[in-house]
């Protein structure tokens, strides 16, 4: 089956031929309805509640296909033999993940913004409890003996351990930055954790944390609940599913290489990303990266993974490129085996052991096989459908439509237009290659063609840029259309231009994104004791010495506003040689407490070292006559914005 | 600071910076892993007696100053002054800054024993070294209050802090670091030693400002001082705390008993009586104590400048090498004042002891010169 995202666009540009200008989308979808969006343009002005279909299982006797939606915040239950409904189950807000209890009867549900994890009786189909656990929980896993659920929290970097009967939290493993995916071994005695972040570096770099990324697998022991290993990921930043092998002697891991060192400008020379698995276990010896990119058709942001149960084959989710990867296991472990690495710069090895490359839909995210194995389901998150692939043939033999609005909407073209790859020059990157599940990804990067070294910059976050503008750390974008239009098109992608009404969607949905909850605000709105003296010191006037403090050096002048930005630019000393300018546009500190490195060149690695370090003379605003105490007080305030 | 206790923190600073110059000499050659049986000779009933295994740089330590350490199960950190050596496997590994570990000085060590992280305090800042990954927190990179930890004690999801400018505590389930000082707490010096802390409450000792108590029901600090105030002098015995400059406190939370050592003689409280050891009336060997280390509300053992000695409740036993003469022995003191002599084979590394944790019935005790394991004879 072939998909086309230019048929899919004409479509839409039949239904969207009065498209006139950029749409102003700030609704939330709501779930299971249809919402009116303010507007003033002529176009579809719905907020249309898509399903959204992150990841698949099956129940222990293959009868159900349990389908977890993040679009409507649902389990749907699907009879695994005709695929038809047989019932929703309403669950958290934004759901990730979900997986069965060794007994099969219950579901756990990871709810990212409600801090929670639902348990669905599965007989009854009903929640029967919701037990809250740290912050933006994105998998869940219960060990073989039923006594504890291990749950990854991406915000707090940590593996809470819960009591699996009662979901009482006993304690929380330190994990990598942005914990995700929890995968038990076969055998149930380990889990593998997988991170969407890089950790942060380990020493300051005063050059500009101009440093590869490094993560981690964190390794933890189920029946002792503590972690007992960490594998490294060098100069990966971000790490998705991974899977094993029946008898537990292969892994493989799904990761996102950057190759942040270099101009990105350098996309002609497959210079941004690296789309890559790990394989480790008894069958590989030392973990090997493998890339699964070659010339002309690049394998875009890996993130499902399964291993057929013969072993022979695995395959891949690639979100960016609309495909699933699949990879000869015995041409992959001999290719390892007797070819010296490292192989990730290395465009042709991937010939060696890709053995097909099979078209799906619009961002594949999770796949399970069939209970006999025979067939792969793949749940394409953006078309709100599960393509059924024959694995004999690597040919899709059925593409199941969920129930769902059927019109493509503004928002949800422009979602698609942002997490596919095939806008860019060899269909390399989109923009979730930066912005990941559209949000950020915690690096730095050489972005501009000035020179090798030159402006570096910190990624930026786009959660609710609405009244944010200019864009860029040098304010050279005005608004959003020449952010995401001619700068995108131009420095990124190196391709075809968007046409007007793709740019427009696209636009329109940068626009909509909302904020996550800030997990360090009160209810309510009020302040601990310790963030309301932070707030004191915030807008403060004068210093301690009684002297008033320049207007612009106060904090509260160039962070003004709701979203804490002037939206002017200001030199706050922190030019480096190899920066072009010191005037920077003043960044919104929306949700700023997870979103290190700061500063421009994400030089400071914690909210402390943009005035520890970085301020020495005080044009970073009037910091240095606080205390460490008052310091701290100052950031418990900015971790609530 | 009055010049009295200034000349007294110079004094310990130097102690602790450079122990052998403050330790009396002794021979070397019990430096090494003992090979002789124990000895026939029976003790006082009830004293143990141990046979030490001495750990080096001539087998596998990366230093021989070694400030701190801690029993992990089966493996045994050592903080040395250059570097983090864990023991495991019969063989030594050791993390330095390289590594991630803020300094190379490691003065404090904790365990999380619901995690099994490792919390090290250094010289530079405070590292967590969890399954070999080491994040370390500094006063500049965090919201540490001083890079120099003299101690760390975890409980639950707070790890409590003692520096040399002031206290504090990390939430981990926040990150939010709250810091204890003389502007929030009744800390007249802030040059906090160590820290005890357990679910009820947590001891600071504070080196001349006694021993702060934080309940950690009601958020109160209390303050525990030497009557006679800012002296050496003791005019009134198992009245407090027998002085100010408190270097190590160690909290018996079952039994609500608090042993803490100065420099000057140790004291027990039991929440209404104290008790007062000093050299003069005890089997104490100096008053100079680094470390105390209790075992329950009536058994502690000491680290002190002249030996390690253990307390019964009754009874006390010192270990150490000569003062004279530089060969093990060990030492009895019945709970009349009679000395017996107990003939040994072995002692620890050096008499001057920085740190003291338990193995089961074995004993592991960081000296000046060298890590040593005390092995419990029959």
């Amino acid at each position: 089956m072939i998909r086309s995202f230019h048929s899919t666009l004409g479509a839409r540009v039949a239904l969207s031929l009065c498209a006139i200008s950029v749409a102003v989308f700030c609704l939330p979808v709501r779930n299971g309805g249809r919402a009116s969006a303010s507007t003033g343009t002529g176009r579809d002005p719905e907020v249309l509640a898509y399903a959204s279909p992150v990841e698949i299982l099956f129940s222990p006797d293959g009868g159900r296909l349990y389908v977890l939606c993040q679009g409507t915040n649902e389990v749907r239950v699907l009879d695994a033999r005709s695929y038809t409904p047989i019932k929703n189950v309403p669950v958290g807000h934004i759901p990730r993940g979900f997986s069965l209890s060794n007994d099969g009867k219950r579901l756990f549900v990871a709810n990212t913004w409600d801090d929670a994890v639902s348990v669905i009786d599965t007989s009854s189909l009903d929640v029967v409890a919701t037990w809250p656990v740290a912050a933006e929980p994105s998998s869940v896993v219960e060990d073989r003996e039923g006594k504890h659920l291990f749950v990854a929290n991406r915000i707090s970097n940590d593996v809470a351990v819960l009591d699996a009967q009662t979901g009482a939290e006993e304690k929380r493993l330190a994990a990598g930055r942005g914990a995700s995916y929890i995968t038990p071994a076969p055998d149930g005695t380990k889990l593998y954790v997988t991170h969407i972040y890089p950790n942060p570096a380990k020493q300051p770099t005063p050059g500009g944390n101009r440093v590869p990324p490094e993560s981690e697998i964190t390794v933890i022991d189920a029946a002792r609940a503590v972690v007992v290993d960490r594998m490294p990921l060098h100069r990966i930043a971000h790490s998705f599913h991974t899977a094993f092998s029946a008898d537990g002697r292969l892994g493989v891991t799904a990761n996102l290489h950057p190759k942040n060192l270099v101009p990105l400008a350098h996309l002609e020379h497959s210079g941004a990303f690296a789309d890559t698995i790990t394989l480790f276990g008894l069958d590989v010896g030392k973990p090997v990266e493998l890339p699964l990119d070659e010339l002309e058709r690049y394998a875009v942001r890996p993130f499902g993974v399964a291993i057929s149960p013969d072993k022979a084959h695995i395959y891949i989710t690639c979100e960016g490129s609309e495909i699933v990867t699949v990879i000869d296991v015995a041409r992959a472990l001999r290719f390892i085996h007797t070819q010296a690495g490292p192989y990730v710069q290395d465009l042709s090895a991937s010939a060696n052991y890709v053995a097909a490359r099979i078209e799906v839909g619009h961002d594949p995210r999770g796949v399970t096989f069939t209970p006999d194995g025979r067939n792969l389901l793949v749940a394409n998150r953006l078309d709100d459908t599960i393509d059924i692939i024959d694995t004999s043939t690597n040919r899709t033999l059925r593409t199941i439509p969920l129930a769902g609005p059927k019109p493509i909407s503004v928002l949800r073209h422009g979602e698609q237009a942002f997490y596919t790859a095939r806008y860019s020059f060899q269909g390399q990157i989109g923009c979730a290659n930066c912005h990941i599940d559209s949000t950020f990804d915690g690096m730095t990067w050489d972005l501009e063609p000035d020179g090798f070294g030159r402006d570096i910059v910190d990624n930026r976050p786009i959660e609710d840029l609405k009244d944010t503008e200019p864009y860029k750390w040098n304010g050279g974008n005005p608004n959003l259309p020449t952010e995401c239009g001619p700068r995108t098109e131009k420095y990124f992608w190196r391709s075809e231009n968007y046409d007007s009404l793709t740019l427009t969607d696209l636009v329109a949905y940068v626009r909509s994104l909302p904020s996550r909850p800030n997990r360090w605000r009160l209810a309510g709105g009020e302040l601990t004791p310790a963030q309301d003296r932070g707030k004191a010191l915030f807008e403060r006037t004068q210093d301690k010495f009684g002297k008033p403090i320049p207007e612009s050096n106060r904090c509260i002048f160039c962070h003004s506003g709701p979203k804490g930005t002037s939206q002017k630019s200001f030199d706050v000393g922190t030019k480096k040689a190899t920066d072009n300018s010191g005037l920077l546009d003043t960044p919104q500190l929306t949700n700023i407490a997870i979103t290190s490195p700061y500063l421009h060149d994400g030089s400071a690695r914690t909210l402390e070292e943009i005035w520890t370090v970085y301020n020495p003379e005080d044009k970073h605003g009037r910091t240095n006559d606080l205390t460490k105490d008052e310091l701290n007080d100052l950031i418990e305030y900015l971790r609530t914005r | 600071m009055n010049q009295k206790y200034a000349i007294a923190l110079i004094v310990a600073a130097l102690a602790f910076s450079a122990p052998a110059l403050i330790a009396q000499p002794h021979g070397d050659a019990h430096s090494h892993p003992a090979s002789a049986s124990a000895t026939k000779v029976s003790a006082v009933p009830g004293m143990p007696k141990f046979r030490f295994e001495n750990f080096t740089t001539a087998n596998g330590l990366p230093d021989n100053h070694v400030f701190s350490v801690l029993v992990d199960g089966d493996r045994i950190w050592a903080g040395t002054e250059n570097g983090l050596a864990v023991y495991e496997n019969h063989g030594w590994k050791t993390y330095t800054p390289a590594d991630g570990l803020a300094h190379r000085a490691v003065l404090s060590l904790a365990l999380d024993k619901r995690t099994g992280d490792v919390w090290a305090g250094t010289m530079g800042g405070l590292s967590r070294i969890s399954s070999g990954r080491i994040d370390s927190f500094t006063q500049l990179n965090s919201g540490l209050s001083n890079d120099v930890v003299y101690g760390v004690s975890v409980e639950g999801e707070h790890v409590w802090v003692a520096t040399a400018a002031g206290a504090c505590m990390l939430d981990l389930h926040t990150n939010q670091w709250t810091l204890y000082n003389e502007r929030n707490t009744p800390m007249n010096e802030i040059w906090v030693y160590a820290v005890s802390a357990t679910p009820t409450k947590v001891y600071y000792a504070v080196w001349g400002s006694g021993l702060l108590e934080y309940d950690q029901k009601t958020g109160r600090w209390d303050k525990y001082d030497d009557p006679d105030g800012e002296t050496e002098m003791v005019l009134f015995k198992d009245q407090g705390l027998i002085h100010e400059i408190v270097t190590s406190v160690s909290y018996i939370e079952k039994d609500n008993i608090v042993w803490a050592a100065t420099y000057f003689g140790d004291s027990r409280y039991d929440g209404r009586y104290w008790h007062n050891f000093l050299t003069k009336d005890s089997g104490l060997p100096s008053n100079f104590t680094n470390t105390i280390k209790a075992v329950d509300a009536n058994r502690a053992w000491f680290g002190t400048d002249k030996g390690l000695a253990y307390y019964d409740g009754a009874n006390w036993a010192v270990y150490r090498p000569s003062l004279t003469t530089g060969k093990p022995e060990m030492t009895v003191r019945d709970a009349r004042g009679k000395l017996t002599p107990i003939a040994v084979a072995t002692a620890p590394a050096h008499n001057y002891v920085l740190g003291i944790d338990f193995q089961g019935s074995d004993i592991w005790v960081a000296t000046a010169k060298g890590l040593s394991h005390g092995i419990l004879q029959p």
